[in-house]
């Protein structure tokens, strides 16, 4: 089960959303439904599924409806029509009182202006989430000091929000909504009013603490980069409505229209892409049953001049070089024990490119992609690194 | 020649109506805003004016600071010298009960148009009706259906000073950040818990810069109260006119000063 499905969710803002419902969905374009209703549709039939420690980024221009979704998924905006579930259930159908709960104990939210209240101090501002809980004082502060502490805040605890600096109030903004500990983050721009050096300083900070605490972000940016980096797959929004949904990689190695590809052109590829998404599929390989004549016989057939030995647990052992097992035949050996190189370099499959290439600049073997229990994932050969690098740009001359 | 519309004679007829079937309501109000100004005026009046003002000190300073404290006590010790204490002292416990009562009804209508843009609609032109209406006007249906003496002055006053705090208190919630609503939101407020934990401290600034306009308009109607026999030193000021005796009215004048100062002192303390 998913832990948050969307289902044709749509948002129309005017007094009578009725009749520019019936056009939409009659499949009236936004423009035309504008035009005789003179309401305006800032969601647009949208769908997606978010599953439970996901980050999930919605990205668009200022106007692509982004924020306003993300309002939907709480209902500080009401939806006009269409579902939203959350662990299974339709908040789109519920009381106020339910609603509140779920907001309480599922929802927390961080804000773009950090929308600290100014009023209290930091922690009380951290508290309130379990303050109107109805937790007693004792009990609030002393979660609501934890997580200060988590975002490195402690000693700041009795100031006044307007004594901190933008990067600082942010980081209370995200421990407030932190404090009652929900399951589902909901993230609007929440760095985006930040100077580009702390902007970074917190996608690492979150990208930390998402590795620790596993929540599921819906993180709402107008920034490629940011949601590149930040997020595990990225729905693009435009007008209202969903463009494309995909990993990072997806979208930019192959972008669902002529806007995504506008969108994603002056990305720095080496960056996003990893030994992943440029390795070959490891159809090819010896194992250590195997003796020097198949091997040599495979990487004939296939025109390569060297193989991955695989033990018979499919763990990698390491590799063969076809002048080796030439030369183990002349020997009349029967294994490849002794020819198996065993050092050959291996990496993650998440590995950027920027750290790719400098290694298979230097290397005398292919490179194995091996996941953690050593399994051979895929091979990656200077080839596959540039045509990883060129298969964009491809893309881009033939839509041109 | 056009024929006249008979607007005043209609008023008239809807005042009359009034004074013959709602004499109960009427008597409620003259039972509530009579206990809270013999109140007032007990607490103040019954004391000798040198024990009022030394405990003004204290009061003052820890409400508004020392230099408000010391330029309070200087004053009243003036009010005393020039021998109006008594009527001095009425004025302040008519002021302080018009404005208790103007702000327990202004500042829940306040919040009240904030949160219903319906009631926005209709209570502003109200407002702007009520402010532009000249205060004297207040005083004959406040005659009529009070009689003369304190009640009906305050029920005037009452209705002259309330509007500013109904107007700012509702501007201020109005003026609240939307993210920081939807912060409140967002996290499981009630609608209580937003306007008593949010909105409200938020926006306690201009809704206290409302209570500082209602407490200068009380003042101002009591004086003019004194016409339909309110009392205080509105009295002062009208034998001054009435025997155009300078000293008298010129004093009378001075302390209402002097009243307005430490009143306005205190309470834009609060803005800040």
């Amino acid at each position: 089960m998913s832990k948050i499905i969307v289902e044709n969710l749509v948002k129309i803002f005017g007094d009578h959303p009725a009749r520019a419902l019936k056009m939409l969905q009659e499949g009236k374009s936004k423009e035309e439904i504008l035009k005789t209703t003179k309401h305006t549709v800032g969601v647009y039939n949208v769908s997606f599924q978010v599953e439970a420690g996901e980050t999930f980024v919605l990205m668009g221009l200022s106007g692509s409806g982004k924020s306003t979704l993300l309002r939907c998924l709480n209902r500080l905006i009401e939806p006009t029509s269409g579902r939203v579930l959350i662990d299974g259930e339709d908040i789109t159908g519920m009381d106020e009182n339910k609603l509140r709960e779920i907001r309480r104990k599922k929802l927390g939210m961080v804000f773009q202006r950090f929308a600290l209240f100014p009023h209290r101090t930091v922690v009380d501002n951290v508290a309130y989430g379990l303050e109107i809980q109805g937790i007693n004082k004792e009990e609030r502060l002393e979660k609501a000091r934890r997580v200060l502490e988590v975002v490195g805040l402690k000693e700041w605890e009795n100031s006044m929000p307007n004594q901190l600096s933008g990067g600082m109030q942010q980081r209370v903004g995200l421990a407030r909504a932190l404090a009652s500990d929900p399951d589902i983050l909901l993230m609007d721009e929440a760095f985006s009013a930040l100077d580009p050096l702390i902007r970074k300083g917190m996608q690492d900070e979150l990208l930390a603490l998402q590795a620790s605490l596993n929540k599921t972000i819906i993180f709402v940016t107008h920034d490629l980069d940011e949601a590149l980096k930040i997020g595990d797959r990225i729905a693009l929004m435009k007008d209202g409505a969903i463009i494309q949904i995909g990993t990072p990689e997806e979208i930019l190695t192959n972008p669902a229209n002529e806007y995504v590809e506008k969108f994603v052109e002056d990305v720095d590829i080496s960056k996003v892409l990893t030994a992943e998404g440029v390795m070959k599929k490891p159809d090819v390989v010896a194992t250590t049953k195997d003796g020097p004549r198949t091997a040599l016989r495979r990487m004939k057939e296939n025109g390569i001049s060297s193989i991955f030995v695989l033990s018979r647990d499919r763990q990698l052992v390491g590799l063969v070089m076809a002048e080796d097992a030439l030369q183990a035949i002349e020997e009349h050996k029967e294994t490849l024990e002794d020819i198996i190189i065993r050092d050959t370099p291996r990496v993650a499959p998440e590995t950027p490119l920027t750290d790719l290439i400098p290694m298979v600049a230097g290397a005398r073997y292919p490179i194995a992609v091996v996941d953690e229990q050593n399994f051979l994932k895929g091979i990656i050969v200077r080839g596959s690194v540039l045509a990883g690098m060129v298969r964009k740009g491809e893309n881009k001359q033939g839509a041109a | 020649m056009l024929p006249k519309i008979p607007i005043g004679y209609w008023v008239d007829l809807l005042v009359r109506w009034a004074t013959d079937n709602l004499t109960p309501l009427f008597n409620a109000i003259v039972l509530v805003i009579d206990s809270i100004v013999s109140t007032f005026g007990f607490i103040l009046m019954t004391p000798p004016a040198w024990i009022i003002i030394i405990l003004s000190l204290p009061l003052v300073w820890f409400l508004a600071g020392r230099k408000t404290a010391i330029g309070t006590a200087l004053g009243l010790l003036l009010i005393y010298d020039l021998g109006i204490w008594e009527p001095s002292m009425n004025t302040l416990a008519m002021v302080i009960s018009a404005t208790i009562v103007a702000l327990i009804t202004g500042i829940p209508l306040g919040i009240w148009t904030a949160r219903s843009d319906t009631v926005h609609k209709v209570v502003m032109p109200i407002l702007d009706f009520m402010q532009t209406m000249p205060p004297f006007v207040y005083l004959i249906p406040a005659v009529f259906f009070f009689d003369i003496g304190t009640v009906p002055g305050l029920v005037a006053t009452v209705v002259f000073a309330m509007p500013p705090a109904i107007r700012l208190t509702g501007l201020g919630i109005r003026q609240v950040p939307v993210e920081l609503v939807e912060a409140a939101e967002a996290f499981g407020s009630t609608p209580a818990q937003k306007l008593v934990k949010v909105q409200l401290p938020v926006a306690m600034p201009t809704i206290m810069a409302g209570v500082n306009q209602c407490i200068m308009l009380s003042l101002s109607m009591v004086v003019i109260a004194a016409m339909i026999g309110a009392g205080g030193l509105g009295s002062e000021v009208l034998r001054g006119i009435q025997r155009l005796d300078v000293p008298t009215g010129f004093e009378g004048g001075l302390a209402i000063v002097i009243i307005a100062i430490i009143l306005d002192r205190i309470t834009q303390s609060f803005t800040t």
